[in-house]
C-alpha cells in the first residue's frame, strides 16, 4: 500500500514542474496508478513487499525518503531504503515498451493537428511532433521511472534527431543527383566523348578516362611518399626532431586549399613548359599534394596501432628493424592501410579547383598524362552546367549524368576499399 | 650448444632513469636460473639488455659488459641482430604474429630473415620446434590455422616453439606464465624443465614454488629504496636461497614478510 502512497504523493509535485503539456501527465498518471498492484513487470517494490516479508518490513523504509525526494526519484530511494533494511530489491518501476511508440504517436497526432488547424508545412510539423515527443517522453519517464532514466531518454531522442537532421541533405541530395542523372546514362554516355557534339548525345568517356587517369597516377605518386613518411614518422623518428619537424609540416599541408595547390602545380610546370601549360600530370601533381597529408595520418594511425610486442617479437627472433616492418608490421597493419588510401583516393577523385587551372577542359578522348589538356568528371560537370549550349536542357543532362557517375566511382572505391580491408584483415580464426 | 654469460657491474638508464646498478652475476650454462623480487626492481629490464632488447626502447642506454662466449656483447663491433639470434626470448603475454598460421609463426625467425630452405626442411623445424615445445599433438592437424586462434597456454607454447626454431644458445623468458591458468602453467614448467637439457634458461618469475621446483639457480633482486635503481642483492643455488639465504631481505621477501 505504502509505494502507491508514495507515488500519490509525488504525482502532483512532477505535475507542478511540467503543467504544460497535459496529455503527457494524464497518461503517465494512468499508468502509475495502472502499474501498482496489476503489472509485476512495472512496478518492482510494490510487489516484493506484500509477497515476502509483508509491508512492515518496506514502509518505514519506503516512506522515511520521501520527504527529502522531491521529483521522480522517490522509487529508487525506497529500493535504496529497503536495501538498507536488509531486504535488497533489484527491481524499479519502468516504462511499459511500447510507451516510445504511444508517444510518438501521441506527438505527431498533435504536430498533425496543429499543422491542419493553422495550415503549416512538413517542416513546421516535423518539428513540432519532434518537440512534443522529446518534452514529453521524458516527463512521463520523470514521473513513473526516475530522473536518470528521464535524461537517458531525452538524450536518446535529442541524438536521433541529430540524425535524421543529418540524414536530410544526404537523401535530399542523393534523390536529387539520381533522378536528375540517371536519365543521362546510356550506352552512348559512357562510350563517347563530346567531340564534335552540339546538342543531344556525346558522353562522358573521355572524363572517365581522364579522372582514372588523373587520379590513379596521383595515388602511384602519393602512396609511396605518404606511406614511407608515416614508417618513418612512427618507426623510426619518434620523438625526434626531423620527425616533429616532418609532423608540423603534414599539418601544414592538410590545409592547404584545393585551389592552391593546383596553381601550384599550375606555377612548377610553368617553370618547365612555360606559360599556359596544361596536361593532366599536373593534375596528379596536385591531387598528391593534397593527397599526401591524408595517406600519411591515416598510414600513421594504423602503424601506431600495431602492438609494439609484435615488433619485439621479431626484434627476438633476431630479425633486422626493416624486415620487422616489412614483414611483421606492414601486413599487420595492412587491412587499415589499404582502406585509408582507398579512403583518400576517393576524396581527392572529386576536386575540380586544381584541375580546372591545370588540366584544363577538352572535348576529346586524351590518353597522354604528360601532354595536352584533359577533360575529368567534375570539370566536365562543371562546365557543361555552366555552359551548356543550345538547346541548354542536353548540356543541363550531362552535367547531372556526370555528377551521378562521379559518385559511382567515388563510392565504389570507397566499397572497394573496405572489401581490401576486411580481406588482409588479420584472421583469428575463430 | 649452450654457453654462460657473465655480467660484470651492469647499469641500465631509461634515459636519464637509472633502472638497474651495479648488476653482476654468471649464469650457467644448461640450467636454469631464476629471477625473483618485487615488482618495478628491474628484472624486466636485466633480462632485455641480456639480449639487447633495452636499446629498442628510445633512450635507453646500458653501462657495463655481458660476456658471452667470450665476447662482450656491448662491445663496439658486436651487431645486436646476431646477439638476439643467439639470445631468444619469451614474453610476458603471448604473442604470435597475427597475420601468420601456426606453422608460419614457428618459422618466423627463418623466414623472416629469408632464409632459403626446402619444404622438407622446414616441415621438419616446425615439427622439432613444434614437439620441443609439446604442442606438436595439439595442432599437428591444423598447421595451417592462425597462431592467434589457439588458447593462451598454446599461443605461449607456440612463442616458445618459436623461439627454439632459430636455434639459439640461450632463451630468456620475462613471467612466461603469469597470463596462462594452472595447467597451462604446469605444461610450460615440464617444458622448461626439458629444455633446460639444451638451452641456457633464464626465467623471470613471481611464483617461488615455481621458482623452488625446477631452477639451479635464483637471482634475488630488489630496489635499493624508493626512487632509487634496483639491484642484485644475491644469488645463490635455489637449495640455498629457499632455505639459509645469505641475506635478510631476501628471507624476508621468500617468505612473505614484504613485497
Ligand atoms: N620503457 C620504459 N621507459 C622508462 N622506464 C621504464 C621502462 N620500462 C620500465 N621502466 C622502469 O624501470 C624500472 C624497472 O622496471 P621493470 O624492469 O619492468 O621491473 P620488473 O620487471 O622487475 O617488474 C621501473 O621503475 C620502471 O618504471
Ligand atoms: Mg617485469
Amino acid at each position: 500500500m505504502s509505494p502507491i502512497r508514495i507515488r500519490t504523493k509525488e504525482r502532483p509535485v512532477s505535475t507542478d514542474d511540467r503543467p504544460q503539456d497535459p496529455p503527457a501527465n494524464s497518461a503517465s498518471g494512468r499508468a502509475t496508478v495502472g502499474t501498482g498492484p496489476g503489472q509485476p513487470v512495472a512496478a518492482g517494490p510494490d510487489t516484493t513487499g506484500p509477497d515476502t516479508t509483508g509491508p512492515d518490513a518496506t514502509e518505514p523504509a519506503a516512506v522515511a525518503p520521501a520527504p527529502d525526494g522531491p521529483g521522480g526519484s522517490g522509487g529508487r530511494r525506497a529500493a535504496r531504503g529497503s536495501a538498507v533494511r536488509g531486504e535488497v530489491s533489484l527491481r524499479a518501476p519502468k516504462l511499459p515498451r511500447w510507451a516510445p511508440l504511444l508517444t510518438a504517436l501521441v506527438a505527431t497526432a498533435a504536430g498533425a493537428l496543429l499543422a491542419l488547424t493553422l495550415g503549416w508545412g512538413l517542416i513546421a510539423f516535423a518539428v513540432v511532433s519532434a518537440a512534443v515527443y522529446a518534452v514529453a517522453l521524458p516527463a512521463w519517464a520523470l514521473v513513473v521511472e526516475n530522473r536518470r532514466s528521464a535524461v537517458d531518454r531525452l538524450i536518446t531522442t535529442l541524438v536521433w534527431s541529430a540524425f535524421a537532421i543529418a540524414l536530410v541533405p544526404l537523401v535530399s541530395l542523393t534523390w536529387t543527383v539520381v533522378s536528375k542523372g540517371a536519365p543521362a546514362f546510356s550506352a552512348e554516355f559512357f562510350s563517347y566523348s563530346m567531340r564534335n557534339v552540339v546538342g543531344e548525345g556525346g558522353g562522358i568517356y573521355h572524363a572517365i578516362v581522364g579522372t582514372l587517369l588523373i587520379t590513379g597516377m596521383a595515388a602511384v605518386l602519393s602512396i609511396p611518399i605518404g606511406l614511407m613518411t608515416a614508417i618513418y614518422l612512427v618507426e623510426y623518428g619518434a620523438g625526434r626532431r626531423p620527425a616533429r619537424v616532418i609532423n608540423f609540416l603534414v599539418d601544414v599541408m592538410t590545409g592547404i586549399p584545393s585551389i592552391v595547390a593546383g596553381l601550384f602545380a599550375f606555377a612548377l610546370f610553368s617553370i618547365f613548359f612555360g606559360p599556359g601549360v596544361r596536361m593532366g600530370f599536373g593534375g596528379s601533381v596536385a591531387l598528391s599534394v593534397l593527397m599526401i597529408p591524408v595517406v600519411v595520418r591515416s598510414c600513421e594511425e594504423m602503424l601506431k596501432l600495431v602492438p609494439n610486442e609484435l615488433r619485439e617479437a621479431s626484434y627476438a627472433l633476431g630479425v633486422p628493424q626493416w624486415r620487422t616492418i616489412v614483414k611483421v608490421v606492414l601486413p599487420t597493419a595492412m587491412a587499415g592501410i589499404v582502406t585509408g588510401v582507398m579512403l583518400a583516393i576517393a576524396r581527392v577523385a572529386g576536386e575540380t579547383a586544381p584541375l580546372l587551372v591545370i588540366a584544363g577542359s577538352t572535348d576529346s578522348v586524351n590518353m597522354n598524362l604528360f601532354a595536352e589538356r584533359m577533360m575529368t568528371l567534375p570539370v566536365f560537370a562543371y562546365y557543361s552546367y555552366m555552359q551548356p549550349g543550345v538547346p541548354p536542357q542536353f548540356g543541363v543532362e550531362r552535367a547531372w549524368g556526370a555528377a551521378l557517375a562521379l559518385i559511382l566511382i567515388v563510392m565504389s572505391l570507397n566499397l572497394l576499399g573496405r572489401l581490401l580491408g576486411r580481406l588482409f584483415a588479420p584472421k583469428t580464426g575463430r | 650448444m649452450a654457453t654462460s654469460i657473465d655480467v660484470s657491474d651492469l647499469d641500465i638508464y631509461y634515459g636519464d632513469f637509472k633502472a638497474v646498478e651495479g648488476v653482476t652475476m654468471s649464469i650457467p650454462a644448461k640450467s636454469v636460473t631464476a629471477f625473483i623480487g618485487p615488482s618495478g626492481c628491474g628484472k624486466s629490464t636485466f633480462l632485455r639488455s641480456l639480449n639487447r632488447m633495452h636499446e629498442v626502447v628510445p633512450g635507453a642506454r646500458v653501462d657495463g659488459r655481458v660476456v658471452m662466449g667470450g665476447q662482450d656483447l656491448y662491445g663496439s663491433d658486436v651487431d645486436p641482430v646476431e646477439v638476439r639470434r643467439q639470445v631468444g626470448m619469451v614474453f610476458q603475454r603471448p604473442n604470435p604474429f597475427p597475420t601468420m598460421s601456426i606453422y608460419e609463426n614457428v618459422l618466423a625467425g627463418n623466414r623472416l630473415n629469408s632464409r632459403r630452405m626446402k619444404k622438407s626442411e622446414a616441415d621438419d623445424i616446425v615439427e622439432r620446434a613444434l614437439r620441443g615445445a609439446n604442442l606438436w599433438k595439439e595442432v599437428s592437424d591444423r598447421l595451417d590455422k592462425p597462431g592467434a586462434g589457439l588458447s593462451g597456454g598454446q599461443q605461449q607454447r607456440l612463442c616458445i616453439a618459436r623461439a627454439i626454431a632459430v636455434e639459439p644458445q640461450v632463451l630468456l623468458m620475462d613471467e612466461p606464465c603469469s597470463a596462462l591458468d594452472p595447467i597451462s602453467t604446469s605444461a610450460i614448467e615440464d617444458l622448461i624443465h626439458e629444455l633446460r637439457t639444451e638451452y641456457t634458461i633464464v626465467i623471470v618469475t613471481h611464483n617461488m614454488q615455481q621458482a623452488a621446483r625446477f631452477s639451479e639457480d635464483t637471482a634475488f633482486f630488489n630496489l635499493a629504496g624508493a626512487g632509487k635503481p634496483g639491484r642484485l642483492v644475491e644469488m645463490n643455488s635455489t637449495k640455498k636461497i629457499f632455505s639459509v639465504p645469505d641475506d635478510p631481505s631476501t628471507e624476508a621477501y621468500i617468505s612473505g614478510r614484504f613485497g
